[in-house]
């Protein structure tokens, strides 16, 4: 591999600047749209980036019973992750730079990074709040990844590997299977929103309980970075649903030179990860949010069930013979 | 069965609306007729009589020695609270409200009404 | 979760979840609130006195603002003091017109109830929507008085503006509107599943514990009690005004918004039989600006509950005693019995639910003097400045 591409790679286009960029444009788009559901104006296309630049030349504080390491760590470890995890899924094409057998869990795993360095964070903290939003953030994480986990698993049984590239493939070239893990894209994007801890599973940073939970002793460059990290969850849990489930970079022709076709995967990938979010902001503005308990019960009782009903139904469908 | 997401519906519609709220110094409502806003203070009718300041609820208007021997009112509207009482009040309707409202200013005693 | 067991939370005096500064210390047993500890008087204002030292005019609009929500409540119940030592009588028209702001009142500030009850429980959309059409009812307040907010409108012996056949018909219009959004929230209200959750069974007041607790307004009648001073006492216009009094019986936060919403469309209804029934004739009486000796007593309605002036005159023109109970300090003692047993996460919603006022409602301190370093020692004006620029300086100095 040409170490140039490599590092165009890692650092420009799907990598760090890409992601982020494409993470402020998520939150752009989530709040323009949330804003404009509310019939407000909403606010102006590079306002997530002039947020993102003040809060780095904010004062960087850290209050005396807060342990200094570990807020430093949370926000690096959160993004780093989250940008080591986006280099796994295919962006241009259904081959990516990085790809082998496992990949998909991989990226499950990175993704799980944030959750826990953020329960540190707010443990670490010294602030009741941020105790409190810790204790929610750790007691919450299961409720939503077992149905999350379930859930993209089922792309990856009905195609029968793990790899993300042979689940694009045999996406696009099975189209007519997506009925039958319609269930399952449904299941992923809601535990995709207690993920994001978005409305209306927002419970650990719910700001009129606790004030923000874990995020309470974060200020300056530290809250910019787990902002960031934030964002670039949302662009990247979104990616890797509109990955497994819809399919992922399409260029549905083959264009000579293969760049162009390249730029329309890139475009179509895009366009179904902006989907998926929309989904997001849908959901995160018709409901109230829910309290700790009816969460625990709502995930066990109805998401894990329901997606292990998913898998039977694909196991049975695979192995039966029936598939499309 | 009650199902979250009753407002679905009606939200949808909203996306492709105009928003409600508008940019402020954009654009700019006008306000209605009858609102109290800065007052006009007409020298010429004055009986220098005092009861504006005498009623007035914040201090706004204090009566004050300006050009001649009288002491004539001085509304400083860092303390008025457009009620309107000293227009209510004065007998000769030398005190006029103007829909004027964007009354913000730097400093104190930057806004006096004469 | 042993770690967090008994842990002390405080909410406020500085919380998100609180529009004003009061103190609720909540005990935490992991989610579960095992005590709650309230404490008032962050926001005395000093009012009462400040009363006693202005003439009867200057105290109409000092009066007003006590609240900048019920502001036309509290005026209502001053000057039907005055007007009783004074003995007056009011035209039936001024008689409508306060009745028509009194409703107005209610209006708006029950759709300014739902909305910041949507934002504790986290639910913005319906927060923005209703403030929205608050916005109309506010458009209507400037469109008659000339002001959105403590409207300047009562005056001793009347009002001061008179309505228009413009703003009549402008009113009537809106109300359709707001007839049409009502029905649409109580819709949201009653099958929205996550407002359910949120609300349903959350901060049990029982009947016979809210009459313990002297609870008044929609928190009294959401917990089935029958009190309304419209109807039981009426005052201005209600009288012959037809209207019913709303109660429910489930006895928690899901009633109160029921109850809140349903009186949106009383409220409606009232101010369309005044608008199609308002007297002609004069708006004010004349009324002089010495009020012999005497004492009154009035209470009106508010949109929180029941708001009670009393006033004693001494022949001048300014009141020797002035005192105000504002409804929210009836109802905050049923807050603590609500608290207990929920879960954190209910308590915004539950303090949200009384609709409280904590301006209106702080009228006094008190302070038992400490000793020295120890919990409620007293510091003077310099004393304080002088510890805190020595505590600053050992820590590092900000303050040079």
């Amino acid at each position: 591999m040409n170490i140039l591409l490599e590092i165009l790679y890692l650092f420009i286009f799907p990598g760090f600047l890409f992601i982020l960029g494409f993470g402020l444009f998520a939150e752009y788009m989530d709040r323009k749209i949330y804003a404009r559901i509310q019939r407000r104006v909403g606010p102006p296309f590079l306002q997530p980036l002039a947020d993102t630049i003040k809060l780095m030349a904010k004062e960087d504080f850290v209050p005396e019973k807060a342990d200094k390491l570990i807020l430093t760590l949370v926000p690096i470890f959160s993004l780093a992750a989250v940008i080591a995890a986006f280099l796994y899924i295919p962006v241009v094409s259904a081959n990516s730079l990085y790809s082998f057998e496992g990949d998909l869990i991989v990226a499950l795993y990175l993704l799980m990074i944030p959750t826990l360095a953020l329960f540190l964070g707010g443990w670490y903290s010294g602030n009741i709040f941020g105790q409190e939003g810790g204790m929610r953030v750790a007691s919450l994480l299961f409720s939503y990844e077992i149905p999350f986990f379930l859930a993209l698993l089922v792309p990856a049984l009905i195609s029968g590997t793990w790899d993300m590239t042979g689940i694009v493939l045999y996406m696009n070239n099975h189209w007519l299977v997506f009925p039958f893990i319609f269930l399952g894209f449904v299941i992923a994007v809601i535990s995709l929103q207690g993920k994001l801890e978005r409305l209306p599973f927002d419970i650990p940073e719910a700001e009129t309980e606790i004030v923000a939970g874990p995020l309470a002793e974060f200020s300056g460059r530290r809250l910019a970075l787990l902002r960031l990290a934030r964002d670039a969850e949302m662009v990247v849990g979104a990616g890797l649903i509109a990955v497994v489930f819809l399919g992922g970079p399409e260029p549905l022709i083959s264009i000579e030179p293969h760049y162009i076709s390249w730029i329309i995967g890139a475009l179509v990938f895009l366009l179904k990860t902006l989907f998926v979010i929309f989904l997001l902001i849908l959901m995160k503005s018709a409901v109230a949010r829910i309290r700790v308990d009816q969460m625990v019960n709502f995930t066990y009782k109805w998401l894990i069930p329901l997606s292990l009903l998913q898998m039977l139904l694909v196991i049975v469908v695979r192995f039966g013979g029936w598939l499309p | 069965m009650k199902m979250p997401g009753k407002m679905l519906p009606k939200i949808f519609g909203f996306i492709f609306k105009k928003p409600v709220t508008v940019l402020y110094p954009k654009e700019r409502l006008t306000p209605p007729k009858g609102l109290r806003g800065k007052m006009k203070f007409h020298l010429e009718r004055c009986i220098h009589c005092g009861l504006c300041s005498h009623d007035c609820p914040s201090g706004a208007c204090t009566m004050q020695l300006i050009t001649g021997d009288k002491k004539q009112p001085v509304f400083d509207l860092d303390f008025c609270t457009f009620c309107a009482q000293c227009e209510e009040v004065c007998p000769k309707d030398a005190i006029e409200m103007t829909t004027e409202f964007e009354l913000a200013h730097y400093k104190r005693g930057e806004a006096i009404v004469k | 979760m042993i770690w967090l067991a008994n842990v002390k939370i405080p909410i406020g005096p500085q919380h998100p979840a609180l529009k004003e500064p009061e103190n609720f210390t909540i005990t935490l047993d992991g989610e579960k609130v095992v005590d709650a500890d309230i404490r008032i008087g962050y926001t005395h204002r000093g009012i009462e006195k400040l009363i006693e030292t202005r003439n009867y005019i200057q105290n109409l609009y000092l009066i007003e603002r006590i609240c900048g929500i019920c502001s036309f409540t509290h005026t209502q119940n001053y000057v039907q003091n005055v007007e009783t030592i004074l003995n007056i009588q009011i035209p039936r028209r001024a008689e409508y017109i306060r009745t028509l702001f009194l409703e107005l009142e209610r209006l708006h500030s029950h759709l300014l109830w739902m909305g910041v009850a949507g934002h504790e429980i986290g639910f913005d959309t319906l927060f923005m929507y209703t403030w929205q059409d608050r916005e109309l009812v506010q458009d209507i307040l400037e469109f008659i008085s000339g002001n959105r907010v403590n409207y300047a409108m009562n005056t001793i012996g009347g009002v001061r503006r008179d309505i228009s056949e413009d703003q009549k018909k402008k009113i009537l219009e809106t109300m359709i509107y707001l007839e049409k959004r009502a029905a649409y929230y109580k819709e949201v209200a009653v099958n929205e599943k996550t407002i359910l959750a949120r609300c349903q069974g959350v901060g049990i007041l029982k009947p016979e514990i809210a009459l313990k607790l002297s609870a008044v307004g929609p928190t009294a009648r959401a917990s089935g009690v029958d009190v309304d001073i419209r109807r039981d006492d009426p005052h201005a216009a209600y009288a012959d005004t037809p209207f019913q009094v709303i109660t429910t019986d489930t006895c928690d936060v899901f009633g109160r918004f029921v109850v809140r919403v349903l009186e949106l469309f009383e409220s409606i209804n009232i101010i369309r039989h005044l608008m199609n029934n308002l007297p002609t004739g004069e708006i004010k009486a004349k009324a002089p600006r010495k009020v012999p000796e005497g004492e009154a007593i009035s209470h009106t309605e508010a949109p929180r509950g029941e708001d009670i002036h009393y006033l004693r005159s001494n022949g001048t023109d300014k009141p020797e005693r002035y005192k105000v109970r504002t409804p929210t300090m009836a109802n905050l003692l049923s807050i603590s019995e609500m608290l207990k047993g929920t879960y954190l996460a209910d308590v915004p919603i539950i303090v949200a639910g009384i609709d409280p006022c904590m301006g209106c409602m702080d009228r006094v301190l008190v302070l038992k003097e400490g000793k020295e370093n120890q919990p409620g020692y007293l510091l003077d004006w310099e004393h304080l400045r002088r510890y805190g620029i020595q505590w600053y300086a050992e820590k590092g100095g900000r303050i040079q």
